[in-house]
């Protein structure tokens, strides 16, 4: 019963931070600039105003209807099944970290078929380029993950989590530091974040998640959108919870969920403050170089594990 | 203490892999000279805590050796040559970044492998990470055989010496002193000489691209 609880709370949290995190992001970008920037609660309020309209649609429409819900209940999904709050969600120990990565990819799956069944320049292009990335950006991700799982011998996030927590000197193992550094990587990659896609433009150049979603309007695109925001939202929190374990609930009390959920948001608060501060200060990369830093997080994250393996 | 220093070799250790990797990454001649520096950095420090574990004095002078001649004399002799020559890039390596990547990935692996049994030779601690010196060493043999320019040559023909120090910095705990001079001087003679190499080459030819040398000359 508390497992559901803490899954529910993870998902409405998720939603929430995602969105706000995506504003905060906007909004710190905007003042190192130099401008003022929309307020942060700004992609709250789009997402809120869009739910209320009717959705225009291509007269293919109909796989087009159904990418926004494909792609938010996996990630809902993924978003309960990860210790983010407390180490106990509903998937108990088959919180697999596999099955995470996999429904994070149904997700990009579908809006790359949503992109294609637009029918349009852009859409077709968005997609192709999102999937040639992902495949790149897949197995960094795997292996990365593979990294935080050997010291704990095993994939299921609750145990590598609560490994992690029982071992805090194992935080600062060379491994450790390089599994998290490789994962840093595949989520500014996952997300569309400078310096692999500009989240802020709609540059026909070099779009590539704003080229799928650019046929989308009114209630599908604020699906879409909220969708992309809980992805955020979700890998930054991950992210953070794996490469630094501590305030995890390990109770189901509610002082220590409400702890352990204040605590993950502050790790997601400080990655989006530090990942959007590396975007005002670099360009975002030509498409064809963008498989050389994607390289270099698949070999960040093998040499985690080979470490990890031989320190062992 | 020995926590401490024991988690400082591994961390250090792993830095000069993961640099010699960078070196990898990274075109820009500039930025390779500096990625030398910070592994010779990381190997003085895999000395010095190794020396303070062991409370040997002469490897701590070996150490102070390093950073002086390995992240101070070689990589500002190297830097000077890059400078004259702004904005050179390595442009075309033989084998393209990304492949060159997941083959270092590679064979980092193999020297995981090859380099396990090493670990028979002393329980402790170290000598477990050992196969990272010999990774070192392989990827330092990568960046000198796909990289076109004598500068990037020059740079993987170090990365191997590093990574042969650090093998022996983690097996043996340090060669005695005079044996590490002696490598030392010998580096740092290489260099000088490549070095008036490279300023030769480029006053003759323009360029040190060493693909585009295809006659001997008297």
């Amino acid at each position: 019963m508390t497992r559901d609880v803490v899954s529910l709370l993870q998902v409405v949290a998720v939603a929430l931070g995602g969105l706000l995190l995506t504003g905060l992001m906007a909004k710190v970008r905007a003042r190192a600039e130099g401008r003022v920037g929309p307020p942060i609660t700004q992609p709250l309020r789009e997402v809120a105003k869009r739910l209320g309209r009717e959705s225009p649609r291509a007269t293919a429409g109909r796989a087009q209807g159904v990418v926004p819900t494909i792609l938010l209940v996996t990630t809902a999904v993924a978003a309960g099944l990860v210790p983010l709050a407390g180490l106990q969600t509903a998937g108990g120990a088959g919180a697999d970290a596999l099955v995470v990565v996999f429904l994070l990819l149904t997700g990009s799956l579908a809006l790359a078929a949503g992109g294609l069944a637009t029918a349009t320049a852009f859409g077709g292009m968005g997609a192709s380029r999102a999937m040639a990335l992902s495949a790149l950006a897949e197995p960094a991700l795997l292996v990365a993950l593979a990294a935080f799982a050997v010291p704990a011998g095993s994939l299921s996030l609750p145990v590598m989590l609560r490994h992690g927590l029982n071992a805090p000197i194992a935080m600062v193992s060379p491994s450790h530091v390089l599994a998290a550094l490789a994962l840093f990587i595949v989520v500014i990659a996952e997300t569309g974040r400078l310096p692999v896609d500009n989240p802020s433009t709609h540059l026909e150049l070099t779009m590539i998640h704003e080229a799928m979603t650019l046929e989308y309007g009114g209630r599908d695109l604020a699906l879409v959108t909220l969708g992309a925001a809980m992805r955020l939202g979700l890998l930054l929190a991950l992210l953070g919870t794996l490469a630094v374990p501590w305030g995890l609930a390990t109770s189901s009390s509610p002082l220590a969920l409400a702890g352990g959920l204040i605590l993950v948001g502050v790790k997601s608060t400080v990655l989006a403050v530090v990942i959007a501060l590396v975007e005002v200060h670099s360009a975002k990369l030509r498409l064809f170089r963008v498989p050389e830093l994607l390289a270099a997080a698949f070999v960040v994250a093998s040499l985690a594990v080979l470490v990890g393996v031989v320190a062992r | 203490m020995t926590g401490v220093a024991g988690a400082v070799i591994d961390l250090a250790a792993v830095a000069v892999l993961v640099v010699g990797v960078a070196g990898l990454w990274r075109r820009d001649l500039r930025a390779l000279v500096g990625l030398l520096r910070v592994q010779g950095m990381a190997l003085a420090l895999v000395a010095a805590a190794t020396a303070a574990t062991q409370h040997d004095v002469g490897l701590a002078v070996t150490a102070v050796l390093v950073v002086v001649v390995k992240a101070g004399i070689v990589p500002t002799l190297l830097g000077r040559v890059a400078r004259a020559d702004p904005g050179a890039r390595e442009s075309a390596p033989l084998i393209n970044v990304p492949s060159s990547l997941v083959l270092a990935a590679a064979l980092v692996g193999l020297a995981v492998v090859v380099g396990a049994p090493l670990h028979a030779l002393d329980p402790g601690r170290a000598a477990a990470l050992a196969p990272l010196g010999l990774a070192t060493v392989l990827v330092g043999y990568l960046l000198l055989v796909t990289r076109r320019r004598a500068l990037s040559q020059v740079v993987g023909l170090l990365v191997i010496d590093n990574g042969v120090a650090l093998m022996t910095f983690l097996l043996t705990a340090g060669v005695p002193l005079i044996v590490e001079l002696g490598g030392s001087l010998d580096v740092l003679l290489v260099v000088v000489v490549l070095r008036a190499l490279l300023g030769t080459m480029r006053a003759r030819l323009g360029n040190v691209a060493i693909d585009e040398l295809r006659e001997l000359h008297d």
